[in-house]
Order: C-alpha cells, then sequence, then structure tokens
C-alpha cells in the first residue's frame, strides 16, 4: 500500500492518455481505477500527504470510514463507467473523464476547506468538457450554463472560507452548521447549488441530458455525490436540510412524469434521490447519516446503470425522446433486462439495492418525529417507482413499436451495465457487504416481514396506478416538449427583460441625441440666420447712422462721468 | 415490420396473461395483511391497506397534478431557441425602425 492521495494517479493517467492510442490507452485507463482501489482499500483511519501553504496546512489524504467509502464508491464508479465508454474514440472525452473523477477523489479525500475548495473547483472546470463534448449547439449553452452556476458555487464556497477562517484559522474540514453565521450560510448554499436545492437544480436537469451517452454516465456519479459529501461532513444535524431534502425527494416526480427526454427523466430522478440523502443527512443520527452515505452508494449504482441503458439506446438509435421510442425489447432483450434491474433498484424492491437504504432514511424520519416528512418521503417512493421504475423502462423498451430494430450495444457497454447491475443484486441480497462500510455501526435489518410486505404494497399498487391510468387512456402521453422550470428565469426571463432593458436605453439615447442634434442646429439656423445676406449682422450700414451712434455713446460717458 | 406477431408482447393474449398475474399478485398482497402480523412503528401505517392505498392514490394525484402542470409550463420543443432567435429578431427590427427614423446610423 502506497500512501499517496489517489488522485494523483487519475491524473497522471489523464496526461498519458494524451500521448497514447488504440488498446494501450484502454488498458491504462481501466487499470488506474483498479489498482487505485486495490491500492486504497483498507488504508487504516490518518491523515496524509500535507503540504504547507504559507500559513495554512493542507491535507490531501484525510481517511476516515466516511471518506474511504465515498473513496471506495468513487472508484468502483469510475470503472464502470471506464468500461461503458471504452468505444469512444475521443481523447478530449476520455482525459477530461479521469480528470473529473480525480478530481472528485480529491475532494473526498481533502482533510482541510481549502483542499477542498480547489478540488470543488477542479470538479467543475472539468465535467463541463464533458458537457461540451456533445458538440453540439445545444450542449455548448447548457455547458456555459452549468460552468457558471458551478463557478458561482466555488465563490459562494470561497468567501464563506475567507470569513471562516477568522474564527477557526486551521480550517479543518468538520462540522461548521448555520450557528456560524454568515460563514455557514454561504458554505451550505454554495453546497446547495452542487447539491441541487430545489432553484439552484437546474443547473443538473439542464447540462446532465445534453451530454455525451457516456459522459452523462460519469456526471451523475460525482458532482451531486461530493456535495452530499460535503453536507455529511459539515452540515449534519441541521433541521433545515430535512425540509429541504423533502422538497427535493417531491418536486421533480411531477417533472419527470411529463418530461419527454428520458434522460432528462432521470436527470429529474437523481434529484429525488438526493432528496433522501439530504433528509438523512438533516436528521442527524447515527441511523439516519448511515442511511443518507448508504443510498448515495446504491444511487451512484442504479442511477449510473439507468444512465447506461439510456446511453446505450441514444447511441444504437440516435434517440432519447419517449415519444420516437418504444418496442426496443425486441431486439435489445439484454439492454432491457439490465434496465430493468436498474429500475427495480431505484424503486427499492426487495433483493435490490435501494430497498436496503431508502427505508433507513424513512425510518429515522419516523424514529425522530418527522411524521410529515415520512409521508411525503413515502409518496416520493412511490413516485420514483411511477416515473423511473416504470416510465422509463415501459416507454423505451415496451409501449407502442416504433418500429425501430436496433441492435444490441457494443460489448463493452454491455459489460459495464452487468457490472453495475451485479452490483445492485449483490448490495441488495447481501446488505452485510455495504453496511460494514458504513460510518456507524450498523444494527438495522432491511429484511423482516413487515418492510418486505409493506414495500410491496406500495410499489404494485403503485404499478397498479400506472396500469389503470394507462388502460383508461388517462395517462399523459409523452410529447415533444420543453417544460419549463427554474432554468425559464435564467434563459428567457433575464435575457428577455434585458434585452428589453437594453432596447429601452438605446433608444432613450438616440431620441436624446436627435434632440440635441435637431437643438443643436437651429441654434446653428437662428445665428446664420443673423449673418446671411440681409441678416441684421451683415446688412451695409450707413456712414451718418455709425457716427449717430458714436455720438450716443459719448453722450452716454459724458453722463456717467457727471454722475459718479 | 416482417416479424409481426414474432416477439412476446405482440399478442394482446400475452398482455391480458402479464396483467392477470400482475392483479392476482395484488390481490395475494392485500390480502397476506389479514394473516401476517405487521409491526408498525406508526398509527397510520397500522390502518388496514394504508400502504396499497396510499401508493395508488399518491400515484394518480402525482399523475393528475403532473397533467395540470402540463397545461401550465408545457411548451414547444424548440421554446428556447426560438427564443433566442426572436429576441435576435426583435433587436434586428427595432434597429431598422430606428433607422429609417433617422435615430441610429445604418
Amino acid at each position: 500500500m502506497i500512501l499517496i492521495p489517489p488522485f494523483i494517479a487519475f491524473f497522471v493517467a489523464a496526461a498519458l492518455v494524451l500521448l497514447l492510442r488504440g488498446w494501450p490507452r484502454a488498458l491504462l485507463t481501466i487499470l488506474v481505477p483498479l489498482v487505485s482501489l486495490a491500492n486504497l482499500w483498507g488504508t487504516p483511519a490518518g491523515e496524509y500527504a500535507t503540504v504547507s501553504l504559507m500559513q495554512f496546512e493542507l491535507v490531501f489524504f484525510s481517511v476516515d470510514r466516511l471518506s474511504l467509502l465515498f473513496g471506495y464508491l468513487f472508484h468502483v464508479a469510475a470503472m464502470i463507467a471506464v468500461i461503458y465508454s471504452l468505444h469512444v474514440r475521443d481523447t478530449l472525452q476520455q482525459a477530461a473523464s479521469l480528470l473529473y473523477a480525480g478530481s472528485a477523489l480529491g475532494a473526498v479525500f481533502a482533510g482541510d476547506l481549502l483542499t477542498l475548495f480547489i478540488f470543488w473547483e477542479l470538479l467543475a472546470l472539468t465535467s463541463v468538457f464533458l458537457v461540451w463534448a456533445r458538440r453540439s449547439a445545444a450542449s455548448y449553452g447548457a455547458g456555459l450554463r452549468y460552468l457558471i452556476m458551478h463557478i458561482l458555487s466555488g465563490l459562494l464556497l470561497l468567501v464563506g472560507i475567507v470569513i471562516y477562517s477568522r474564527t477557526d484559522p486551521s480550517l479543518t474540514l468538520g462540522p461548521i452548521g448555520l450557528e456560524s453565521g454568515a460563514a455557514g450560510w454561504l458554505m451550505f448554499i454554495a453546497f446547495g447549488i452542487k447539491c441541487a436545492f430545489p432553484f439552484f437544480h437546474s443547473w443538473l436537469t439542464d447540462a446532465y441530458p445534453e451530454s455525451t451517452p457516456t459522459g452523462t454516465v460519469f456526471l451523475s456519479a460525482f458532482t451531486t455525490k461530493v456535495a452530499v459529501y460535503a453536507l455529511a461532513r459539515t452540515f449534519p444535524g441541521t433541521e433545515l436540510l430535512v425540509y429541504i431534502g423533502a422538497a427535493m425527494a417531491c418536486f421533480p416526480i411531477f417533472y419527470a412524469v411529463i418530461e419527454n427526454d428520458l434522460r432528462r427523466v432521470l436527470a429529474y430522478s437523481l434529484i429525488n434521490q438526493l432528496g433522501f440523502m439530504v433528509v438523512g443527512i438533516g436528521i442527524g443520527t447515527a441511523l439516519a447519516i448511515n442511511g443518507a452515505v448508504a443510498h448515495a452508494f446504491n444511487d451512484v449504482i442504479f442511477k449510473g446503470l439507468l444512465f447506461m441503458s439510456m446511453g446505450a439506446v441514444l447511441h444504437v438509435t440516435g434517440k432519447i425522446n419517449g415519444s420516437e421510442l418504444g418496442g426496443l425489447y425486441k431486439t435489445m432483450p439484454k439492454t432491457t433486462v439490465l434496465c430493468i434491474i436498474g429500475a427495480a433498484s431505484i424503486s427499492a424492491f426487495p433483493l435490490f439495492s435501494g430497498f436496503v437504504s431508502k427505508s433507513m432514511v424513512m425510518s429515522a424520519a419516523l424514529q425522530n418525529g418527522y411524521d410529515w416528512v415520512w409521508l411525503i418521503l413515502l409518496f416520493a417512493s412511490a413516485g420514483v417507482f411511477h416515473h423511473a421504475g416504470i416510465k422509463i423502462p415501459y416507454f423505451a423498451f415496451f409501449a407502442h413499436d416504433s418500429g425501430i430494430r436496433a441492435q444490441e450495444p457494443p460489448r463493452n457497454m454491455l459489460l459495464a451495465m452487468t457490472i453495475a447491475a451485479a452490483l445492485c443484486l449483490l448490495v441488495g441480497i447481501y446488505p452485510q457487504a455495504l453496511y460494514q462500510l458504513l460510518p456507524y455501526e450498523v444494527a438495522y435489518t432491511p429484511y423482516d416481514t413487515t418492510h418486505v410486505l409493506t414495500q410491496l404494497q406500495l410499489l404494485f399498487f403503485s404499478a397498479l396506478a400506472f396500469v389503470w391510468l394507462n388502460l383508461r387512456r388517462l395517462y399523459p402521453p409523452e410529447l415533444p416538449s420543453v417544460n419549463l422550470d427554474v432554468d425559464w428565469f435564467y434563459r428567457r426571463l433575464f435575457p428577455s427583460a434585458g434585452s428589453r432593458i437594453g432596447g429601452g436605453i438605446l433608444r432613450l439615447d438616440s431620441r436624446l441625441r436627435a434632440a440635441a442634434r435637431s437643438g443643436a442646429s437651429s441654434l446653428v439656423d437662428a445665428v446664420s440666420s443673423h449673418h446671411k445676406p440681409e441678416g441684421l449682422l451683415a446688412r451695409n450700414w450707413l456712414t451718418g447712422s455709425m457716427v449717430a451712434g458714436v455720438v450716443l455713446l459719448l453722450g452716454f460717458y459724458l453722463l456717467l462721468g457727471f454722475a459718479l | 415490420m416482417k416479424h409481426k406477431d414474432n416477439y412476446l408482447f405482440d399478442n394482446p393474449k400475452n398482455v391480458q396473461r402479464l396483467l392477470r398475474v400482475f392483479y392476482f399478485c395484488c390481490a395475494v398482497l392485500v390480502g397476506l395483511e389479514l394473516v401476517v402480523h405487521r409491526h408498525t412503528e406508526h398509527a397510520w401505517e397500522g390502518l388496514f391497506g394504508f400502504y396499497p392505498l396510499y401508493g395508488f392514490v399518491g400515484c394518480v394525484v402525482l399523475v393528475v397534478v403532473a397533467k395540470w402542470m402540463r397545461v401550465l409550463l408545457m411548451r414547444p420543443e424548440d421554446y428556447y431557441q426560438a427564443s433566442t432567435d426572436d429576441a435576435d429578431k426583435d433587436n434586428a427590427n427595432q434597429r431598422a425602425v430606428d433607422v429609417e427614423q433617422g435615430r441610429a446610423q445604418p
């Protein structure tokens, strides 16, 4: 075991990717997460790789149970996503995705706030290239908006850190809480932006579906989970998070039901799953934090699996809108089955991974007296099955026959999906494998009769609602459309208001100029009218009248002379 | 397509069969509640049929509200592209008017 921060291996590999081509590059990108994970496995808790910078002590490799679990998770996610994207011949994407995975690892092993900030910014800078890698006008715009939001988050974090450093100059990464005033709030909002809190969430649903089929798999794994990790570190037990989390679990499912782009549906359901984690962090008991972290682990795998299956559909058909797909099970049975495993996992069916982690958070909510939050989470669980569990596989692979007879995706995609599906089942069937890695001791048994029965009842009757609505033709059909979300404010309202105001200023300016110009020209006219021939000042004067004038003037002087 | 009726769900009978199995499962799950003793943590949980009812009603409400949201929020697919074009067009038109009226340089 070599005690170096894992991000170094990923950054070096990203540099090597630029030099290598073909199978050596493929081998390198697979080996890096594998070897790095083997090296990381069982690293004893402690702080390594500290660097002194001015009066600050930067800790690049701070290991405890929480950071170690996220470290393992990100290695596994990177490995799956790398295998999934082996067929891609795009140096930009391959280098950016390794840098991105490395930045995420750097962030979770950061021991102090400054180091966290460095990787926080690197996450934004490296991931935006995965959005831009689609190389379309839409992805360019979405990438810019994504970058602006994340740079904003980084700025808030930096200002928060600067203020915080006056009370705690060591900048250790630990519980901060909102009681610490402005610093706490700034960091809270900074984490909130990356964690897709309501009203800050639309960068996610805007940018993720615009990325490449492979890029989205990377994106879905890292950024938001780093934010969950940061919140778990710095704001555990902050009650506000319970309500924010409940809102996050609830509102995206409505959007997911009417959204046509199936990867955007998954992006909404990603926020919904984050809601469960945020509630867990907000409750802050050992069970709740364990639940939040376990759910983060499972979510990366099953959400990755769902994004991979939809990426595969996009890859082979070139289409991703529910209105254009359907009937793909006929020629893509393997992808269909893998997608259904992901859907069952996110819906928390017994024996699948979501079942063993989601209920920890819900149990904790009940135990701590958050009855209404529990009801909302229960509604969200039913809703997630409805839109992610049924809608995604149904509209892509079943529903009406779109006539598309696409073949299965490349073998590396299927392999990556199979690994993810196997992990979903492994954790679902043998939850101890995950539980023993959790930050606190686990005394929770997911498999008892009541839990299995009630969960199955909830899910089957949600499905019954879907069947009933579909048979009665009440279910909203998939329509090619855009649904307005918070991004409307900065994509439509502000720009059009800006162009109105700008246009108004321009018009006012041109009116003022015109008025000034006409004023000046009338002045010139007036002056010149006196000077032109027959004008007052250009007339011929008689000598006699001039003399009379002089006499008058002299007479006036004389008067003055007598008077004074 | 040539392979009509070759695939599993092209035959309506298979869909019917699947649905019947599904309805049966639903019925069994509600029935089990009478047999199995459940230990509940919350008063509402203990009510008979709480979970099935909550799941069903919750999802119907979800879909109804979402359909209603569509009225408010749905826009054509090229909404955002059109918006920038429109803004450009608006500016261009305004400029043409300005030039015509001698308020701006052409």
